[in-house]
């Protein structure tokens, strides 16, 4: 399994990310934002930090990048895609996961160790995730706050797109609606998420919860499992 | 030679124009007498911001001689951007601390992170990448509002540009004093790791290399920062400083860092330089004069963010985010498609010349890049005479006719009467030390911090040492940054060796071998012969603390003229340590770990309450008594703790800083999430034993069937050595015992109870609320868990 790690002007968790991906077992490599070629990735990471700078908004100069059509094709054919932080912020923007990620609640940088609960297990990043685990990794973000109108969050619930939520003790960082920390496209091949983790691969570092979304992707794929059913 | 017949560059005014720009009469003599003429305005303005006191360390350098920088480690020492020290196998780590003081007065934002891209600068210049960032703050009275306002932007700056960059801010210290109240510290220090094969130096080599300026272009920002900021106390008129600060921009940083490291990996490069302070000129003198060589300067090549930009303020422009190359003809295009694919500018502004001469021409040059006949000469000034043949002083030093310092109005006259451990619960004073703004939990700050980016943190902490691991190895680094304020007010040296003591003792408990020492300077207008004296105390502290550690100072900055309206500030020598974890997977951390395990206190206290927390907080300035610090005991501590580390014997260990016993104990307790049941043996005054900060000791904590080893190695080193009790419970609690505490019991009367018992809750409630009820934030959630 290949994985491709996007890297934009700016991005500045793709180092961690390529190293945490090859700590799941697959072969990473980084994909330059200029070159609509994903190099027969697999999965597609679009990893934290200030894309452009976060100039404007955040991940919003980042989706008009040559490599974010090639990014589009890939999720449109069913290829798998995970955008962490600031990737996710670009996902958002370039509307191939629903929602807006809006400044935190506190008006602040917020860098804290959050518990994630995972609403489903039968999606490509969470079949490795034991029942009823819930998963330890940081956020690093200024820009988190989950956001979708009333009647469009409640379709996303009902379609089973949330699939990250912030959960007790520490809670939720940044006032995201119904605590939502990560949401799947209609598909369920595109996933996005402000925790980090691809920092949280190792024991060492405090948690290696989150190599279980890598290796829920990794193994998915490379033991032949035949793809898992989409949202409801 | 036309140039001292360049055109005025800043219009002539009553106050000559050298005054104007910060040069005295007789510097204006010195200079004429390297130039064998006068200098054109032009010239004069070069001069002006490298013999600034930031540029030149004109006031300290005879003082910085003094300084040990030899070490088995060190790989480079003082005089490059950074210090660089060796973590073998072939592996090295660059580290420097910077201030940006006041600039954060002025604009705390982007003083601040103007102040992190400065330093970061200084570490990849060395071919390194920058792997974390420290930053120790000192502010006034919290509850004024304008202390709240720095505060508030300069932890904003700091993390803002932190953050952008991607480096992981992992440690530092937040202390408030009163001194500080008109004139902020904004210290930063940044430690990067590098291939020792890819260490790069910034000298201009090979006549007929050229000059490559890549990265932001060169606007209006900053011009005269190091001369007007850095280098005079603030007056009444600070907002006309403002255009003197710099604008940052992390994104350009994050892009220079990667096109520099791509640079220095593919061998591109012959010299590296950063620019800050004095901008070009003080890139290419410097490059030029290490490398004994000159560089002509092309000024019409340098590209401009605006227009109509006199060459003066092209040539000490302090725009952020430029560096220069120093690149063979031949690799030219490689530089460019590299600095291309980074999405940075680059142009070629110059060339190096064998004639010694920083050169700076207008009107054209030849294909060589040398002048034409129709060229105008603005500036030719031999490099050694801007940078290594700067004027230096002897200042003179007086010592104080007063040391200490006198009551405040309607304080108690002897303190020790008013301490309010007499008479009062001592589990009440330690709430209220955790509680209190400099002893309370940092989490207001450094959740503001991206602490894990980059996957390497192993530890960040705000009251001990950070800890990095280094992929691809089994080592791991350990950063710290410390001053001790509240002693340095009444004695500088004590203060500047106890910051060392200390700093390399939370180096030390993590079980890290220390490598080497950065220092920076805090303080006053060196013209003044009483501040001179504490600072040439303050560096006979670091140099004597040093040597009796051996520890080489590989590196630092100097930050004067710390002085506003309200006074001068506290002597402020902040320290930084880096040592090396051979097994990073062994690393000691504050935490007590498991119930049973034994307390045990190596070293011993000795009187006094100066300049302690506890004084503080007992409203008293007041105090004979300074703690002592006996380097050779200093030393056999930092030994023993090194070998009982290695060893595998400590299940925990921290230092005793700030808050003394009492408050060292409730942190590991704190952080373990489980208490302990201890007695300890006290004088008469039990605030000494609980509460004192004197120096060369350390909380461990250890299995029962260690505790032979552990009082061997104590015995072997010369350690005295107490068992205090042992983990356990959910509360903190403390029996006094002993001669003292009996005797003052009758004295105490009988309400007052004869131990120290809080529950770890209460402690940590008083702990988390502290910074955010100092600044007025009722709106600021602690994280749950450690801190």
């Amino acid at each position: 399994m290949r994985v491709g790690v996007v890297v934009f002007p700016g991005s500045n968790c793709d180092r961690d990310a390529l190293h945490a991906a090859r700590l799941a077992g697959a072969e990473a490599v980084p994909l330059w934002h200029e070159t609509p070629d994903l190099r027969g990735a697999g999965l597609v990471i679009l990893p934290g930090g200030f894309a452009y700078g976060d100039y404007l908004r955040a991940g919003v100069l980042a989706r008009f990048s040559p490599i974010m059509a090639a990014v589009r094709d890939h999720a449109a054919r069913g290829g798998l895609v995970l955008g962490i932080c600031n990737g996710f912020q670009v996902l958002a923007e370039a509307g191939l996961v629903p929602g807006a990620l809006l400044r935190n609640a506190s008006l602040r940088f917020e860098h804290r160790w959050v518990r994630l609960s995972v609403e489903r297990r039968d999606t490509p990043f969470t079949r490795a995730v034991p029942e009823g685990m819930l998963l330890r990794m940081p956020v690093a973000h200024g820009e988190g706050c989950y956001y979708l109108p009333d009647a469009d969050l409640d379709r996303l619930e009902a379609s089973g797109q949330v699939l990250f939520r912030y959960a007790a003790p520490e809670g939720n960082p940044n006032g995201s609606l119904h605590d939502i920390a990560g949401v799947l496209d209609a598909g369920g091949r595109v996933c996005g998420l402000m925790p980090h983790p691809e920092r949280a691969a190792e024991a060492l570092l405090g948690s290696d919860d989150g190599l279980l979304l890598l290796r829920s992707v990794v193994e998915s794929t490379a033991d032949g499992i035949p793809r898992v059913s989409a949202p409801r | 030679m036309s140039a001292s017949e360049a055109p005025r560059v800043i219009p002539a005014a009553a106050v000559p124009l050298h005054r104007q720009l910060g040069v005295t009469d007789f510097e204006l003599d010195e200079i004429r007498a390297r130039l064998g003429r006068d200098p054109n305005d032009l010239e004069l303005a070069m001069f002006s911001v490298m013999w600034s006191e930031h540029c030149s360390y004109k006031s300290s350098k005879v003082l910085l001689r003094t300084l040990p920088t030899a070490g088995p480690d060190v790989v480079a020492g003082p005089g490059e951007n950074a210090g660089v020290v060796s973590i073998g196998d072939g592996l090295a780590v660059a580290f420097k601390l910077e201030s940006h003081n006041h600039p954060s007065a002025v604009e705390p934002y982007q003083g601040a992170a103007t102040g992190v891209g400065g330093i970061l600068r200084d570490i990849f210049t060395m071919g390194a990448r920058p792997i974390a960032v420290l930053d120790g703050l000192k502010f006034g009275d919290p509850a004024a509002p304008r202390t709240r306002h720095l505060v508030r932007g300069v932890v904003r700056g700091v993390g803002g540009y932190g953050n952008c960059v991607g480096v992981p801010t992992i440690g530092g210290e937040l202390v408030f004093h009163p001194s500080y109240g008109g004139n902020p510290l904004v210290n930063v220090m940044a430690v990067g790791l590098l291939e020792e094969r890819h260490l790069t130096r910034a000298v201009a080599p090979g006549p007929g290399n050229l000059a490559v300026l890549f990265g932001s272009a060169t606007g209006r920002d900053g011009i005269g920062g190091a001369s007007v900021l850095a280098s005079a106390t603030f007056g009444e008129d600070d907002p006309s400083k403002r255009p003197s600060v710099q604008v940052g921009d992390p994104f350009a940083e994050k892009l220079l860092i990667e096109a520099s490291l791509e640079l220095i990996q593919r061998g591109l490069v012959e010299g590296l330089q950063d620019l800050g302070a004095a901008g070009i000129t003080c890139a290419v003198s410097e490059t030029a004069d290490r490398a004994g060589t000159g560089i002509l300067v092309d000024l019409d090549a340098i590209p401009r963010r605006e227009e109509g930009m006199a060459p003066f303020e092209v040539m000490i422009s302090e725009s952020q985010e430029r560096m220069l190359a120093i690149v063979r003809p031949q690799r030219l295009d490689e530089v460019v498609e590299v600095c291309g694919r980074w999405g940075v500018p680059a142009a070629v502004i110059g060339r190096v010349t064998d004639d010694g001469l920083v050169t700076v021409v207008t009107g054209g040059v030849d294909d060589r890049g040398m002048p034409r006949p129709a060229t105008e000469v603005l500036a030719a000034i031999p490099a050694a005479a801007l940078t290594s043949d700067a004027i230096v002083y002897d200042r003179p030093a007086q010592h104080p006719t007063h040391r200490r310092l006198a009551p405040a109005p309607g304080a108690p006259e002897s303190a020790s009467d008013h301490l309010p451990v007499r008479g009062m619960d001592p589990g009440a004073v330690l709430r209220g030390l955790l509680g209190s703004p400099n002893l309370g939990s940092r989490a207001w700050v450094t959740t503001q911090y991206d602490a894990t980016v980059g996957s390497d943190t192993v530890e960040a902490s705000e009251r001990a040492a950070g800890i990095l691991r280094i992929k691809g190895t089994s080592k791991g680094l350990a950063c710290a940054t410390d001053a001790v304020a509240g002693v340095g007010a009444f004695d500088p040296y004590l203060g500047a060796a106890l910051a060392v003591a200390e700093c390399s003792r939370n180096v030390l408990v993590t079980g890290a071998r220390p490598l080497g020492v950065t220092n920076c300077l805090n303080f006053g207008d060196p013209e003044k012969p009483e501040a001179f004296w504490q600072l040439s105390e303050a560096v006979r502290g670091v140099g004597d603390a040093c040597r009796a550690l051996g520890l080489p100072v590989t590196g630092g900055n100097v930050s004067l003229y710390n002085e506003s309206p309200d006074g001068r500030i506290v002597p402020t020598a902040q320290i930084g340590v880096v040592g090396v974890l051979d097994d990073v997977e062994r690393r000691v951390t504050p935490r007590f770990r498991q119930a049973g395990d034994i307390v045990v206190l190596l070293g011993e206290a000795v009187p006094g309450l100066a300049g302690s927390e506890y004084a503080a907080l007992a409203g008293s300035a007041v105090e004979e008594r300074l703690p002592s610090l006996d380097l050779a005991r200093e030393a056999a501590l930092q030994a023993m703790i090194l070998a009982a580390a290695r060893a595998g014997v400590l299940a925990s260990a921290q230092d005793v800083g700030g808050g003394g016993l009492a408050v060292a104990l409730a942190e590991c307790a704190m952080w373990g999430g489980v208490g302990a049941r201890l007695s300890l043996r006290v004088s008469a005054e039990p605030a000494v034993e609980l509460f004192g900060e004197s120096p060369s000791r350390i909380v461990v904590t250890v299995r029962p069937a260690d505790l032979p080893r552990l009082a061997a190695l104590a015995a072997e080193h010369g350690i005295p050595l107490e068992p205090l009790g042992e983990v356990g419970g959910d509360r903190l609690q403390i029996e006094l015992v002993g001669g003292g505490a009996a005797g003052a019991a009758e004295e105490r009367g009988a309400n007052v109870a004869d131990a120290l018992d809080c529950a770890l809750a209460a402690l940590r409630h008083a702990w988390e609320q502290a910074l955010p009820r100092a600044l007025g934030d009722d709106e600021f959630t602690p994280p749950p868990g450690d801190g």
